[in-house]
């Protein structure tokens, strides 16, 4: 990426809080709801000072019901508002999937056109700080297997203003995934209202010998892992899918087709993910352009275990990216002592301002 | 409990000749559609109202065309008392393109907009929120409709139900909340899914709602209790709990009678048959001399005239094309 030095940098959390102001400001029937929205804390400062603006009947509060708010979210948007409902986890909006499945995600086509449900629904997924089996679940293949959802993975803070402006704008219900160690990264973002396409994958960095699928954070980790493989003299491409569904087939089909190499790499469960998923497409449609057997990078088929020492064996990184690319090729493993990758910071946590709890 | 308790001799003959054609229609449009659903034609399950059409008619007969309701899997008698397109139902039931949900949605998901009837849900209780959003969302815009949503006894043990009139209690909502206890879900009774202490009166009063019971094959009460609700609410004092007992005819999804298989006894059809909400209005109306029989006969013809086109509209409607099968995916 260029870097304008005129262009304002602020943090991801900062491009999530003033998308949904900006949102708010423009439409009136936008508005905000979720455990801790106008808290002081305000959802780790993506809603903070919404409440002052936009008073507590469009930035509320709710009771503790999963379930039934994101019914009452869904009613009101078939009634013409645009609820955004905010999760703190998304373990805890498993407890709607009914209202989500069920409803939000058939409602438009089941009654045949007639009536639409513009909800966005913003996920937290995350990692570390023992956060555990039921606090740090990644599961947006889940979501993108639902006809009539679409399904947003940001991440960048310039992605996750421009895409959660669009989650807003769209007529659809849209599930917006957050990962929670993106919220400190900063990057360049407008001070104006701009909107990033929905179905729209990125090519993050441009190479010639291998494709890298990823999202999210895993595309942070992917990054890291380019720069040391370009140094080993593999030209990495990396795809960002930005949107999960619709899925943006083509970028990552034609990405392919330049490099003849694909990994993916994927920052939920294995079996059954979104990673099988590209790999199936890229089979189906590019077979022949591929020279290697497609690879993917994963978490385990395992519930995520809250011990720090467990964890730092659970999760992928940038070593594992590093070394899934270099076995396509057929070279040998390389340690993260020989590349010089240390950790200054414990692996439970993303960068030194995380300190615990979160 | 018989099937007529009082008379109101406030209440127009006009008006009760009309809650007894909504009734009969009602009856009469469920019995074709049982009549003819052994020609394999209406392809999708049919959840029949007959023996419930008291409580459609009499809540709806106080709702205005701007009011909205939404519905559950019986839901048919809801969707005519609101005044639903009949050709657009049975269509819809027919699986055609000019149905009521283009063929997408069959007879547990009916709608039409122009009258406010916002749609049906067949997974137990998980419209209530539904009913509650909207009438969240109307509150918001600041209009003054009322939001009423039907369910069975059986979505009361849904924790969406709690969770449902929690909120519209803290915020006061427009919403009117219908239940038809019928006894059975399906064929588990009362008495397997609920405590006999259980009495979902104080448990919304407990929630801060208001309520009432009644006997939901009295059309009247069921009109007077509902107008009561529809005042409180339109004053503004928040929602409304009603509980109707009332008993399911037929079998619970289907055409049939199953008295025979063992879940309920043939005599209790018998004694719940005799308070047919139909007939016994109909004999206190002829009693009263507001009806006769001429006009009942008058009222049927006309009724099964409307029936017969209806069901050639249906029948002679093109399916929907594969083109269309794709479409409504995502709104534009």
């Amino acid at each position: 990426m260029t870097k304008n030095p005129m262009e304002r940098e602020i943090t991801y959390a900062k491009a999530v809080l003033e998308a949904t102001a900006q949102c708010m400001a423009e439409d009136a029937s936008v508005y905000i709801m979720g455990l801790g929205v106008p808290d002081p804390k305000g959802v780790f400062g993506t809603t903070l000072g919404l409440k002052d603006k936009f008073g507590d009947r469009r930035v509320m509060d709710m009771p503790v019901s999963e379930n039934g708010m994101t019914g009452i979210a869904i009613g009101s948007a078939i009634v013409g508002l645009r609820p955004i409902m905010t999760h703190q986890r998304v373990d805890f909006m498993l407890l709607a999937l009914d209202q989500i499945i069920n409803n939000a995600a058939n409602w438009h086509y089941m009654f045949g056109g007639k009536m639409k449900v513009p909800i966005t629904i913003r996920l937290l997924i995350g990692r570390g700080w023992g956060q555990g089996p039921q606090h740090s679940k990644s599961l947006q293949s889940i979501f993108a297997h639902i006809p009539g959802l679409k399904v947003v993975m940001p991440f960048t803070p310039y992605d996750a203003k421009g895409l959660l402006v669009s989650a807003i704008r769209d007529d659809n219900p849209v599930i917006y995934i957050e990962h929670r160690w993106l919220h400190n990264i900063i990057g360049e973002v407008p001070e104006n209202i701009y909107s990033v396409p929905l179905g729209k994958a990125r090519i993050v960095k441009e190479g010639k010998d291998i494709t890298i699928v990823s999202s999210s954070y895993m595309v942070l980790e992917s990054m890291k892992a380019a720069d040391y493989l370009d140094k080993d003299g593999i030209s990495v491409e990396i795809v960002d899918l930005r949107t999960l569904q619709p899925l943006d087939r083509e970028s990552i089909i034609n990405s392919v087709k330049k490099t003849g190499h694909l990994l993916v790499v994927d920052g939920a469960c294995h079996t059954a993910g979104f990673a099988a998923e590209i790999i199936a497409t890229v089979t189906e449609k590019a077979f022949s352009c591929l020279k290697s057997s497609p690879q993917r990078l994963t978490l385990p088929d395992l519930p995520t275990p809250t011990s720090p020492a467990l964890a730092n064996f659970y999760y992928p990184r940038t070593i594992n990216i590093i070394n899934t690319a270099r076995s396509v090729f057929r070279l040998p493993e390389r340690t993260e002592e020989e590349l010089g990758i240390t950790h200054d910071q414990p692996l439970d946590v993303p960068d030194k301002s995380f300190t615990g709890p979160f | 409990m018989s099937c007529a308790r009082f008379d109101n001799e406030l209440m127009t003959p006009k008006l009760k000749k009309q809650l007894y054609y909504d009734m009969l229609r009602i009856r009469r449009i469920e019995e074709a559609i049982a009549e003819r659903y052994h020609e394999q034609k209406m392809r999708c399950p049919v959840h029949l109202c007959i023996g419930q059409e008291a409580i459609a008619v009499g809540v709806c007969a106080n709702l205005t065309k701007e009011d909205y309701v939404m519905s559950t899997h019986r839901s048919h008698g809801h969707y005519l008392a609101k005044g639903g397109q009949l050709k657009a139902m049975l269509a819809e039931i027919y699986g055609k393109g000019t149905g009521c949900s283009m063929g997408k949605g069959g007879s547990m998901h009916l709608v039409d907009l122009n009258v406010g009837f916002l749609g049906a849900t067949p997974i137990v209780g998980n419209i209530i929120p539904i009913a509650v959003g909207t009438a969240f969302g109307t509150s918001m815009k600041g209009e003054n409709k009322i939001s009423v949503v039907f369910m069975g006894d059986a979505a009361t043990e849904e924790g969406v139900f709690s969770e449902s009139l929690n909120f519209a209690s803290l915020k006061k909502l427009p919403v009117i909340f219908v239940c038809e206890n019928n006894f059975f879900s399906v064929y588990s009774p009362l008495s397997v899914r609920q405590p006999k202490e259980r009495d979902n009166l104080s448990l919304v009063n407990s929630l801060g709602i208001k309520g009432d019971k009644g006997n939901g094959n009295d059309v009247l009460e069921v009109f007077e209790l509902t107008k009561k609700a529809v005042v409180n609410i339109r004053k503004g004092k928040g929602p409304y709990y009603l509980e109707f007992e009332t008993y399911r005819w037929r079998e619970h999804c289907g055409p049939n009678f199953d008295n025979n298989i063992g879940y309920r006894t043939e005599a209790e059809y018998l004694e719940w048959h005799k308070r047919c909400p139909v007939k016994c209005f109909e004999g206190m109306l002829e009693k009263r001399g507001i009806l006769s029989d001429i006009e009942i006969g008058e009222m049927t013809k006309r009724i099964d005239t409307e029936i017969e086109e209806a069901f050639h509209f249906a029948i002679s409607s093109p399916f929907p094309s594969e083109e269309e099968l794709y479409q409504h995916l995502y709104a534009n």
